[in-house]
C-alpha cells in the first residue's frame, strides 16, 4: 500500500473550543476513505485544515511523499487536493460549462499577454479547456445542462457539478464533504456509482458522509470522528462493532 | 459582435446582421448628424465616447470581478495629470502621445495596484469605503501639490497642454478642404476616440472569454470556492484593479489632449458615481449594456441643459429649476425607475465567459444560454 496522505497530530482550536485533539490518519493510493462521527465531530473542521482554509496549531500533513504547506489553498489544489463544500457553493452566474472550466484554472498557464494579443496556444488551450469541461460534464452525466445558468440547475445535478469542477482541478485526492446530504435514494445510488467510477479511474477519495449504509457500503476504510479525536479506523466491518463508535452515535446505555 | 446587434432591442436578436450594420453605421454617422446641429454637439459626443472608456473600464473591476469601487475616477485622474506633466509647457515636457498614453497607463495601473493591495481582504460596503477614500486623497493631492514644490499647480490646474499629434498631424486644427468648406477636429477626435473605444472592447471581451475572467467571476460570485478550486485571490484581485485602472488611465490622457487643460475639481466624488451609475443603469457585467448606459447618461444631462432653461422661460418666463439641479434629479430618477423596473440594468447580463461553440461547431445544438 502507498500512502497519499497522511495527517500527523492535527490540532485545531477555536478559541476555548478544541475541535481537532492530535487527528493523525493515513490514506492509502486508490482507496475510499470514509470519514465519519456525529454532527460538530470535527469532520468540517478537518476537510478545512486539509484543503488550507484553516492553519492548525500543530500538526503536519505529508501528500505524496512531500509536507504541505498553510494558509495558501491554491497552492494545495496545485498538488493534486480538491474538495466539494457541504452546503454547495457553485459560481451561481456561471453557466454549468463555464463553473468547470473555471476548474481548470491552476491546469491551464494563459497569461495576460496572451489573452490580450490571444496568441495561437492561448486559443489552442481554450478550445482544450473547453473540450475538457464538456467531457467531465459527461462524466458526471449533467452534459444537457452545460449552458444552463448553474444556479438554475436542480439540488442533485448541483451537487454532480460540483464534483466535475473538482475533478477538473485533476486532482490524486478528491475530498468530498457529505456528498449526498439532501438526496433522495435513487440519487444516492447515483452518486454511489460516481464515486466508485472515479476511484476506478485513479482518484483517492475522501468522503465524509452522516449515510451510515453509504460509508459502510462504499469505504475501504473508515475513521471515526468523536469530539475531535479519531476513536477508530479500520475497515467498515470492525468499525460498525466497534463499542466505542456505537456510544459516540447512539450513547452509552447502548455500549 | 453579437453584442453589437444586441444593443437594438427586439430587432437585435431577430436579424442580429442587419441590427449589426444599423449600429456600425450610428456610431460612424452620429458625429455627422451631429454637428448639422451644432459643434457642441459633437463635443458632447466626444465626452460620451470618454465615458465609455470609463464605464468599460469600471466595468471590468465591479462587474466583472464584483469590487466595488467608489474612487475609480482616480485613475482618470492619474492619466490626464500625467499627460498634463509630459506634454505641457508646466514642466516644458512635450512627449509624444505613444509614449505619454502608454505611461498614463502604466502609472494608472500602479495606483490600481497600490489601491488594490490593502483592500485585498475587504468587500462589500468596507470596500466601497476604502475606494471611496482613495478617489479623495488622489484629488486632495492634486489640489495640494503645488507648495512647497509645485507639481500639480493646485487648484488652478494646468492649462495649454498639447493637443493629440498623430505622427506629426494636429488632430485639433480644421482642415480645409476648399475655401469656403474645413473639417471640424471635433470630428477627428470623436474617431480616434472611437478606434480607442473599439479596441478597449475587444480587449475586454477578450479578458471576459478567458482563464482571467473566469477567475474574477469565480471570485465575484463565491470567493471561498474559488480559492477551493486553485484561484490565487490576491493576483486575480490586483490584476482585476490594474486592469480596470489602465482603461481609466488612458481615457484620462485623452481627456486632457481633448480639454487642454485639468484641474482637480473634474475628479471629484460625483464623477465616479456617475460612472458607476452609467455601469449600474446599462447592465453591471454586460459590456454592450454599460455602452448604451454611458451613452444615454452622458447625453440626458446635456439635453437637459440645453433645452430645460428656454422651455422654463418659455412657460413660465423665468428659470424655476437650474439645469444642474435637473441633472441630478434626472440621474437620481433615472436609476430609482431601474432598480424598480430592471433591478439588473437596461440590459441585463447575457455575458458569457466560455465559447461553448468552440467544441460544439456554430449555432450547434444546446449553444444558446439557459438562463
Amino acid at each position: 500500500m502507498i500512502k497519499l496522505l497522511e495527517a500527523r497530530g492535527i490540532h485545531k482550536r477555536f478559541g476555548g473550543l478544541q475541535a481537532l485533539t492530535d487527528v493523525s490518519l493515513s490514506i492509502n493510493k486508490g482507496e475510499i476513505y470514509g470519514l465519519i462521527g456525529p454532527n460538530g465531530a470535527g469532520k468540517t473542521t478537518f476537510f478545512n485544515v486539509l484543503s488550507g482554509a484553516y492553519t492548525p496549531e500543530s500538526g503536519e500533513f505529508v501528500f505524496s511523499g512531500s509536507e504541505l504547506p498553510y494558509g495558501e489553498p491554491h497552492k494545495i489544489v496545485q498538488r493534486g487536493i480538491a474538495r466539494t463544500f457541504q452546503n454547495i457553493r457553485l459560481f451561481r452566474e456561471l453557466t454549468a460549462l463555464e463553473n468547470v472550466m473555471v476548474g481548470h484554472h491552476t491546469r491551464s498557464t494563459a497569461g495576460l499577454f496572451g489573452i490580450l494579443l490571444q496568441r495561437k496556444h492561448v486559443r489552442e488551450e481554450e478550445r482544450l479547456v473547453t473540450e475538457r469541461a464538456f467531457e467531465l460534464l459527461r462524466y458526471v452525466g449533467i452534459e444537457r445542462f452545460a449552458n444552463t445558468v448553474s444556479k438554475n440547475l436542480s439540488y442533485g445535478d448541483q451537487r454532480r457539478l460540483e464534483i466535475a469542477r473538482a475533478l477538473a482541478t485533476e486532482p490524486q485526492l478528491l475530498a468530498l464533504d457529505e456528498p449526498a446530504a439532501g438526496m433522495n435514494a435513487t440519487e444516492t445510488s447515483h452518486l454511489r456509482t460516481l464515486i466508485e467510477t472515479i476511484r476506478h479511474d485513479g482518484v483517492t477519495v475522501l468522503l465524509i458522509e452522516h449515510d451510515v449504509k453509504l460509508v459502510m457500503g462504499l469505504c475501504d476504510r473508515v475513521a471515526v470522528l468523536d469530539f475531535g479525536k479519531k476513536i477508530v479506523e479500520d475497515v467498515p466491518a470492525i468499525v460498525q462493532k466497534n463499542a466505542a463508535v456505537i456510544e459516540a452515535y447512539l450513547g452509552g446505555a447502548h455500549a | 459582435m453579437e453584442e453589437l446587434a444586441r444593443i437594438v432591442p427586439y430587432f437585435g436578436t431577430h436579424n442580429p446582421k442587419a441590427a449589426r450594420s444599423i449600429v456600425i453605421a450610428i456610431m460612424l454617422l452620429a458625429p455627422i448628424a451631429a454637428l448639422g446641429v451644432g459643434p457642441a454637439w459633437v463635443r458632447i459626443l466626444d465626452f460620451a465616447l470618454l465615458y465609455v472608456m470609463l464605464a468599460v473600464g469600471l466595468n471590468l473591476v465591479v462587474g466583472f470581478a464584483g469590487l466595488l469601487d467608489l474612487g475609480y475616477i482616480a485613475f482618470y485622474a492619474v492619466g490626464a495629470y500625467t499627460w498634463a506633466f509630459l506634454a505641457s509647457p508646466h514642466f516644458g515636457v512635450h512627449l509624444p502621445f505613444w509614449v505619454v498614453l502608454p505611461l498614463g497607463a502604466g502609472f494608472a495601473a500602479l495606483a490600481g495596484v497600490i489601491l488594490g493591495f490593502p483592500v485585498l481582504r475587504l468587500r462589500g460596503d468596507y470596500l466601497a469605503i476604502v475606494t471611496l477614500g482613495f478617489g479623495e486623497i488622489v484629488r486632495i493631492f492634486m489640489n495640494n501639490l503645488n507648495h512647497p514644490i509645485n507639481i500639480t499647480n493646485g487648484p488652478q490646474g494646468i492649462n495649454m497642454l498639447d493637443t493629440l499629434h498623430i505622427f506629426g498631424w494636429d488632430i485639433s486644427k480644421r482642415v480645409a478642404i476648399t475655401d469656403d468648406f474645413s473639417i471640424n477636429p471635433l470630428l477627428f477626435y470623436y474617431y480616434v476616440f472611437l478606434g480607442f473605444v473599439v479596441l478597449s472592447v475587444i480587449l475586454v471581451k477578450r479578458m471576459q472569454v478567458s482563464r482571467i475572467g473566469r477567475a474574477w467571476a469565480a471570485i465575484r460570485d463565491d470567493d471561498l470556492a474559488a480559492k477551493a478550486v486553485g484561484i490565487n485571490l490576491r493576483n486575480c484581485k490586483l490584476l482585476a484593479f490594474a486592469m480596470g485602472a489602465t482603461f481609466g488611465g488612458v481615457a484620462g490622457g485623452l481627456f486632457g489632449a481633448f480639454q487642454g487643460f485639468v484641474s482637480p475639481e473634474s475628479f471629484s466624488l460625483m464623477e465616479s458615481i456617475i460612472v458607476l451609475a452609467m455601469v449600474v443603469f446599462g447592465g453591471m457585467g454586460n459590456i454592450g449594456g454599460v455602452i448604451v448606459g454611458a451613452l444615454i447618461l452622458s447625453w440626458l444631462p446635456e439635453v437637459l441643459r440645453s433645452y430645460a432653461v428656454p422651455m422654463q422661460t418659455a412657460v413660465f418666463g423665468h428659470v424655476l429649476l437650474d439645469p444642474e439641479i435637473l441633472r441630478m434629479l434626472v440621474y437620481a430618477l433615472a436609476l430609482i425607475f431601474m432598480m424598480l423596473l430592471r433591478p439588473a440594468g437596461l440590459m441585463p447580463a447575457h455575458s458569457r465567459y466560455s465559447k461553448p461553440e468552440l467544441v460544439l461547431g456554430k449555432g450547434g445544438k444546446g449553444a444558446e444560454v439557459q438562463a
